[in-house]
This record gives C-alpha cells, structure tokens and sequence, in this order.
C-alpha cells in the first residue's frame, strides 16, 4: 500500500529529486536480507526503480535519512531476561523474608486507624519498586544546585539502609559534565542576555500572575510571546501554556472528541496518551515510526468507519514527536504529510525535543526536511528545553488558535505563565532567530549540529550500540541488563559524568539505556572527557555490544496494532 | 460423604483406562478444539470485508472529514482578552485603563512584595530561568527540597510533593490513586482541575449535592448495601471522597469535621482540594484543617496551588509519607514534566517565610472580606453568595433572564462600567460545555490585603451603582 502512495507522491512531489541511499556504510544485516527479499517478491508488480525508491524511501526527502537500530544480540537478549529472572525470584525471596518479620520493612505503612479500610495500593504493584527499582534509585532524582549548563554541581548523598532514604552529605560534587540535561542550545544560563532581561522582568512584575488567561492574567508579555512564536514557526498564530506536559494533555481534548479517531505513535509520550484518552476519541496505536503500519491504521480506518456502527470517523488526527526522546529518532516527517494529504487525516507534531535542536536555523523537524509548516495542522512544542525556560506552545492556522483560546482548558482554568519565564523566552527565540543582531544562536545551533555528530560517530566507532538517528542530538547507550543500570549510572557520576540511565517500565523489558542529550554548550574537550569515561566504563561494564550489524528502522519486524476503546 | 466421592473418582480413572484409544484421541482433540476456539477471535472486524481495492479507494476519495475547529462565522469573532500591560498586581493597568486589581487571586499581596522579588532574582543569578529537565533526571534542584520540606512544616504533615503546574496537582495526584473500577465520591462544585483529574482516573464518580451531607451519606449507605451483596469486590473497591476546602466556584467552605466522621463511619479516604483556603483559613494560614480544628492526619491527602495566596507558579500536595510519596513514581505530572524553574520556588520559600513571621494577615484578610461583604448586601438585582471570609466570591444575578448569553452580556456591563471608574472586576469564566454542573454566570470579586478601607467601599458603591445603572437599564429596555 506504502508503495503506492510513495510513487504517486514521488511523482507529484519530486520527480526529479536525487535520491538518497540509507548509507550506513555497513552492509545490511540479517533482517535487512528479509526485508529485501520480501520487496523482491513484489517485483513483478511494480517497475524496478519504484521498489529503489520504496526501499530507501528516497523521493520525498531531500536529505540522507540515516537512522539504524541494531538488533540486540541473543546472547544479551537472553542474559538479560535471566538477570530479571533472577531479580523477581530474590524479590520474592526477600517479601517472603518481609513477611515473616525476617527482614525489616522499610515501606511507609498506613496509619494504626486506617487499617481496615481498603488499602490505597494493591501489593503487587510495588513489588518491581520495592525489589528492583530500590537497588538502583539512587541513579536518578539527583539533586543539583547549580545552572544545568554544561556542567552542573551534585549534591553527595548516601544511604544507609539500601537507598530507602537519603541523607545530605553537604558536600558538593562540582563541576560534573552534564550530559542529562535537555540544554540543547545551552541557553541555560545565569548570566548573559537572557538571564538579564528575566531580571529586570522579575524586578518589574514579580513572578507570578494568580490569574487565568480568560480573567485578569492576560498580560502584553504573553501577547509578545505569541506573535514571536508564530513568527519564528512561520505559522499564521501561536498560543502559549504555562507547562509542557499541560500543552498536551489539555488541548487534544479541545480539538477531537467522541467519534473522531486519534492515530497514535506507540512511543509518544505520556501527556501525548494523557491527552488522547481525556479527549474520548477512539486512539489506535502505530508501530514507531513505521508508515507501513500507519497507512495501514489509515486505510482501514476510512475503509471501515467506527466499530459497529460504520459510521465515517469525523476526523483522524495522527499524533507524532519530532525526536522521540527515548530512542533518539526523527519522525519521518515527509512521509506522514504525504499520508495525511492522501487521507485528508490531520496532523499534530510534538516538537518537544525537535524544536530548537534541528533544522539550520533551528526551527525544528519541518525544517530540517525542507517542508512547509503549513503542512502540519498543529505545531507544538515546549520551551523547557532549547529555551531555557518553561511551558509550550501550539502553533498553526489563525482559526485553530482562535477557536483554542476560547476552548482551551488551559486558558480559562490555568494560571498564565510566569512573566520572567515568558522574558526568557522571548530573548533566547530572538537570539536563535538572529534578531538580537548577533550570530550567537545561529552559531549554538551549529554547534549542536557539530557536537551532535562528533558524539554519535565516536560513540559508533567504539563499538556500542546506540540508537536513533545521525543527526538527533539525543543519544541512547544500550545497556540491556538490569544490573548494567545502576552500575553505568554510579561509574559515570565517580568519574564526574552526569549521565541518565532508563529502564523498564520506560523502556522495553530487556532495552535499558543510558541516554546522553548534547548540548551546543559542551566544549570539544568535554565531549573528549565524557567520550574517554565512556569508553573506559564501556570496557569495565563490557557494554560495547554491536557487531556493527545496522538494520534501518523500516525493516524492524512488523507487528500487530492494537486498539484502545473508551468506554 | 467422602469416601463416595473418592469411589467416583477411582471409576472415573478406570473408565479412563478402559476406553479405547480412538475415543481417547477423539476426545482430547476435541478439547483442543474448545480451547482453541476460546481463544481466537470471534471475528476480524477488518478482514470480514469483502469490498475490492478499486471500492476501498472510491471510499477513500469519497470521504471527507470535518474541518479541525468548526468554522466561526463572522458576525461571532472569537471575544477578545482583556489585555493586562506590566504587573497583575494591586494597580493593575487592564485595557490600557489604570485600574485596582479586585480580580487576581494575589489574596496576601505577595506578588509585588519586594522580598519576594529579591529572593527570586537571586535564585536566578545562581540557577537561571529553566531547569532543562524531569525530576528524574538532574532537574531535582537543592531549592525544590527545601521548599517541598518548608512546606510540610507548615502544614505540619510528613512530607510534600511539588508539581510545576498548579492545574496539573490534583488533576495529576487523583488517577496517582483512584484506578478503574474504584468509587469516587465528589461535590457538585468541584473545580475543573478535579473534574480532569476524575476522568483521567476512568473510575466510578459518584455526585453528591453541593455540601449535602445527607445525599453524601445517602450516597455511601446505598454503596454499603452494595458491598453486602458483593463483598468480594468490596474488598478491592478503593473509594474516595474529594472535597475542596473553600470552593471556586461557590465561595462556599466545605463541612470537613461532617466529612471526616462520614470517613471513619464508611471508611473513605478524603482527597481535599485547598487552592483557596491554603494561606487565607485557618489562623497561621493553614486552611481549611485549621479553621475547623480538625487533626490533618484525619485528611488523608491536601492539595493545593502555590499560585493564589503565595503568588509564586505550580502546586503542591502535602500529607502522610505512605500517601504522598507514591506520587514520586505514579504522579503523571510529576514525572514526566520539566520540574519547577528554581527562583518560583525560591520566590515560594519567601512568600512561606512572611507567612509564617507574621499571622496578622490572616486576620487582615478576613476583616477586608466581611467589610466588603457586608457593603455588598442588598443590592438590588445582584446576589452575593459565598461565606463571609471567602476573599474569593461571587456576585450573581438575582433573577436570570432566562437566557445565559444576555445574563453574561449583563454583569459584562457590570463590569465595564466599574473598570471605567478604576475597579477591575472580572467574570468567573466556565468552558460551558465541558463543566460537569455548570454554575451560574457571576462576576468574581476578589479580596486582597493590599485593598484598602476606602478602597474596598469604592468598589463596593460602584458595583450598586452599576448594577442599578444597568439591570435597571435592562429592565426598562424591555
């Protein structure tokens, strides 16, 4: 069915278009033979150099797309189930031990005169915190008391009953190279324009506003906000929210609702799925960035109309990130508009981690493939991370934004944001935008382009196996094994690296990772530092997996979507 | 007994051992195949069809969705903000027009308070503005310690919880809790952010009427009996009740010594909402707990907004260790947003210091909300409702003209009126189709301790004189 579209649309968009091969350099792995085999079978239908374009998806791009995920080796795959194994039976080992008043408990308990009330949580649900996620916490929630700049200062802690509590050593571990942070464009800063203007912003106005949008917290700042941000997007208006995760979660439910169908990536994140379940439409999840199984959802979908009653869909919205931050790929943006087009579905792109990151002047993932934002219904995004700042956006057609701030929730139940937040904004965009009359932003986004690529091919050439695209400045490290976990995290924080480990239930049962986000402020010499630790506890850990066998993402196996119903 | 039913067994395992292998084989493929039809599918919805791809495509090309937002037609522009230029504070410049703020919930004047200011620059000269992170991952900062441990001293429970949002708290720390197939009890009332909080958490919502112990308990003895039938469920059945202390919309306290009997009696955890009573009830602030004296061990989780009386961004939920640290993993808004940008925690922790130094204000705000309260009484045309120490209250029309649209066209003219002669008021604004119990319209006033005597009878005289300017304008209109 892929095929198809590719080739009316290759025709439409591009005949002339050069075509890209996905260069990995490598030759092709296992699954890729597959792959290819099944495209080969196909062959007698449709003419040779269609099936080129299909295999690389070239025509609608106009730059190489490289992204790979290497296939975990069996080996690892079975360790790691094993090294679960072994951690469920010591969990159960060790409640048994609770039960009996062996070991002591150290869970919080209910109080004396609510014992006989149902309990608040059922026992099972804590069993992977009380047993795994307890052996590790102290990998994560590390409190810092610095800028999160390039490098940031760590509070010492220890713990001594197993991580169940923390105790403040008050010392201080200075100058840890922070690969953790989403500091993108390194606009992180307490000093320096920015931080400046917030300043006078909260000497000014204070920090709060302790009203809505609709009522009497509509400020000209927010306004000034708006249009910058709609400006900078190329998009006729933009809204502005107090919080990221709020954009998400309390707009979706603005714009479809029961009988509308939402088409939802299956990595999006939770406020993406918040929103989609709040909104009472119909969601359908689609194998991660995979258009096969997307047009597939789409075809059916129209084919078909609601369950039982066959009535039409009102309308379809495809829900998709920029840059998924957990396994570092770029959404494959030229392809879904071509989808949206043919099925007339609207698009909602989350650019959370694209905006800023990507595309030579920063203006994310529409433009790092050269397409019209126009093209995406809904455009949005969040200023916590290139920015420096807090809250998110929605950009897009003028009616769209007009009907949202009459229907917004946040508008009219949300506090607005915060005056020196919106100051901060307003300065870093007009420096990635150029108009502060310096080249600062252009040279931070080039940096990070720079520092991005550097990272992944040193990371490449070491013999890891990291995932994602080349160009996405968020890098995951596999770590497979749960044990692998604490232990990277502890190792890289002893050799001064701030770096953020994830496993289940973020992750894959057996895909744990550490995960590095690049920042335009690391210097060559710090990406240097980090890359030798790296590599050092690489080897200690015996974490450089890959056989250099690269699969590109759109020969993963296929799988089955499901469907989750509302009631 | 026993021993017939170990004889029937016995046959049982010789006829098995007499039968013939053919019925052997017989049987236990037919077993197989009721386990197999068990577990397939009873039917593919999307393989059933039998249209041809030429059909499919007609049916692709025929069909047209709805536009994303209905289409506005032109003679209804979508209504224009009213646009605030420099500080939401006690003069408040609104439409261009200089003007006293009696419509930002700034109840204890913190919000231009120059301590507050102080303490937030210097958090950001240390920090910067964003915290470019989760609290997972490096974007827990020293500050949001101190002020998470400030907090639950002040409110004198185990611990607390910090949320960068004040809408995402409750709405987040209710499905933290309540999962499919639990009961949640809620007021009529509720705020919007409970409303989105219950239906994230798709349990069973059960309304009781605004502050109506007897349909409360009505409500839970009809769960009683239910349990009786089906104590299995019963016992794995979570209920709740959820309760805000002085209600946004009403400007109505609610019965909380009333409540935490019906909680023992029924064993019901209470979940209270305290956005507007934390930092105005209660004589050193502590809300509504501290008004009725009640033990807040009693109250099994509080939530509430760092937004209204402390002027800062974001929320916070206090209670027992057991209950609020089970949102540092569950606490959708907690976990998976970017954490409080430091120096509105820092401006927090200020605003908590003067709190805490000076429970004068308390008092303060209480005699401003009954003078202004009693100044309001008997206008003609305009009903007060709310309690009498609610710094947040409601003007409603005492007869509705029986359409919404002209009501609000109404107090709009209120409040343009006043806004004309230096009082900024503002309308309680609804999403009108999304509200669960859609209240009434009303103009919300909003008392501050930065309002003065003079001040307060101002707006007082100009809300009679505008109402009498205006409903009595309508009246003769028609």
């Amino acid at each position: 069915m892929l095929i198809r579209m590719t080739e009316s649309s290759v025709k439409k968009l591009s005949n002339g278009d050069r075509c890209y091969r996905a260069s990995n350099g490598v030759k092709p792995g296992k699954n890729g033979c597959v792959k290819n085999h099944y495209l080969y079978q196909k062959q007698h239908c449709y003419p040779e150099e269609k099936i080129y374009h299909v295999a690389h998806n070239g025509g609608l791009y106009k730059r190489p797309f490289n992204e790979v995920f290497e296939e975990t080796p069996m080996l690892v795959a079975v360790l790691t189930y094993m090294g679960y194994g072994i951690l469920t039976l010591f969990g159960y080992l060790r409640d048994f031990l609770r039960d009996w008043k062996i070991e002591k408990c150290q869970n919080a308990t209910e109080r004396e005169e609510q014992k006989d009330f149902v309990p608040l949580y059922q026992d099972f649900e804590n069993f992977y915190t009380r047993n795994l996620y307890m052996r590790i916490r102290d990998s994560w929630n590390r409190p810092i008391c610095s800028v999160p700049g390039a490098k940031f200062d760590v509070m010492d802690r220890v713990s001594y009953d197993y991580n169940w509590t923390f105790k403040y050593t008050g010392k201080v571990v200075k100058d840890v190279i922070n690969m953790g942070s989403y500091n993108y464009l390194g606009f992180a800063e307490n000093h320096g324009l920015c931080a400046d203007a917030a300043a006078d912003v909260t000497m000014k106005y204070g920090v709060g506003v302790s009203s809505t949008r609709r009522e009497m917290g509509n400020l000209a700042k927010h306004e000034e906000l708006e249009k910058l941000v709609a400006r900078f997007l190329g998009v006729e208006a933009a809204m502005a929210f107090g919080m990221g995760f709020a954009t998400n979660s309390m707009n979706i439910p603005a714009l479809v609702g029961k009988g509308c169908l939402i088409l939802s990536d299956e990595l999006n994140h939770a406020s993406l799925v918040l929103g989609a379940r709040l909104s009472g439409a119909t969601i359908r999840v689609f194998k991660h960035n995979n258009m096969q199984s997307l047009e597939k959802l789409l075809r059916d979908a129209i084919v078909h109309g609601q369950p039982r009653t066959h009535r039409p869909w009102k309308k379809i919205l495809i829900l998709v990130e920029g840059i998924y931050s957990m396994e570092g790929s770029i959404i494959r943006l030229p392809e879904v508009i071509a989808l949206k087009k043919k099925y007339k579905a609207f698009l909602y792109l989350d650019e959370a981690h694209s905006i800023g990151a990507l595309g030579p002047s920063g203006k994310g993932v529409v433009e790092y493939f050269g397409l019209d934002p126009k093209d995406v219904d809904i455009m949005m995004g969040t200023f916590t991370k290139s920015f420096g700042a807090a809250g998110g956006y929605i950009g897009g057609k003028k009616e769209l934004i007009d009907y949202l701030f009459t229907h917004s929730h946040s508008a009219v139940y949300a506090t607005s944001m915060s005056p020196p937040v919106v100051e901060q904004i307003i300065t870093s965009m007009k420096c990635i935008m150029g108009e502060d009359g310096t080249s600062f932003g252009r040279d931070r986004i080039q940096q990070l382009a720079e520092n991005t690529r550097y990272f992944r091919r040193k990371l490449q050439e070491m013999g890891f196996i990291i995932y994602g695209n080349n160009d996405s400045p968020v890098v995951p490290l596999m770590l497979y094994m749960p044990a692998k976990i604490g232990a990277f995290g502890r190792e890289m924080l002893k050799r001064n690296i701030g770096v953020v480990v994830v496993g289940f239930p973020a992750t894959p049962i057996i895909e744990s990772r550490a995960r590095f986000c690049l920042s335009a402020a690391h210097t060559k010499e710090m990406l240097d530092t980090a890359l030798r630790m790296i590599s050092e506890v690489g080897d200690l850990l015996q974490l450089k997996y890959s056989r250099h066998l690269l699969v590109p993402l759109l020969d993963r196996p296929f799988e089955t979507t499901y469907e989750e119903n509302e009631e | 007994m026993a021993s017939g039913q170990q004889w029937v067994l016995v046959e049982m395992v010789q006829a098995f051992y007499e039968a013939p292998a053919y019925h052997l084989i017989l049987e236990g493929f037919l077993i197989l195949w009721i386990v197999r039809l068990l577990f397939s599918k009873t039917y593919k919805l999307q393989e059933r069809s039998d249209l041809t791809e030429k059909e499919k495509e007609e049916l692709i090309e025929d069909w047209q969705p709805e536009p994303l937002v209905p289409l506005v037609s032109k003679d209804h522009p979508p209504p224009k903000y009213d646009v605030v230029s420099g500080p939401t504070s006690h003069e408040i410049i609104v439409n261009g027009k200089e003007c006293i703020n009696f419509a930002s919930f700034n109840f204890l004047g913190l919000l231009d308070n120059e301590r507050v200011k102080n303490q937030a620059l210097t958090s950001l000269r240390k920090y910067g503005v964003g915290t470019c992170g989760p609290r997972g991952f490096y974007g827990t900062f020293d500050v949001h310690l101190e002020l998470e441990e400030r907090l639950a001293k002040f409110m004198r429970t185990e611990e607390a919880i910090i949320y960068s949002y004040g809408f995402a708290t409750i709405a987040s720390a209710i499905p933290a809790y309540s999962k499919r197939g639990d009961i949640v009890f809620v007021d009529e009332a509720a705020c919007f952010s409970i409303q989105k909080g219950l239906q994230a958490s798709r349990s069973n919502i059960k309304y009781f009427k605004h502050n109506d112990m007897d349909d409360l308990e009505r409500l839970l003895k009809e769960l009683e009996t239910e349990d009786q039938e089906n104590p299995r469920k019963a016992r794995v059945t979570r209920r709740f009740i959820v309760v805000e202390g002085l209600y946004i919309n009403t400007g109505d306290i609610c019965p909380l010594p009333e409540l935490v009997q019906l909680k023992y009696k029924y064993k019901v955890r209470i979940l209270l909402e305290e956005s507007l009573s934390f930092g105005v009830l209660g004589e050193h602030g502590r809300g509504v707990t501290e008004h009725f004296g009640v033990n807040i061990d009693d109250i099994d989780l509080i939530s509430a907004n760092m937004e209204n009386s402390l002027a800062s961004i974001g929320g916070f939920c206090c209670g027992r260790s057991f209950v609020i640290d089970h949102q540092r993993l569950s606490g959708q808004g907690y976990c998976f947003s970017a954490s409080l940008p430091p120096m509105l925690a820092a401006a927090a922790i200020e605003a908590l210091n003067i709190m805490e130094e000076d429970i004068d204000i308390f008092r303060l705000l209480r005699d401003k909300c009954k003078h202004i309260h009693s100044a309001l009484q008997g206008i003609s045309g305009l009903e007060v409702v709310g309690e009498s120490i609610s710094p947040a209250f409601h003007l409603q029309l005492e007869k509705s003209t029986g359409s919404r649209e002209l009501d609000v066209k109404l107090l709009r003219g209120i409040i343009d009126y006043c806004m004309n002669r230096q009082i900024a008021l503002t309308q309680a604004h609804y999403l009108d189709k999304e509200e669960r119990f859609l209240p009434p319209p009303s103009i919300r006033v909003v008392v501050t301790i930065e309002q003065t005597e003079e001040e307060l009878e101002k707006a007082a005289s100009l809300i009679k004189e505008a109402a009498q300017h205006i409903l009595q304008h309508t009246v003769l209109g028609h």
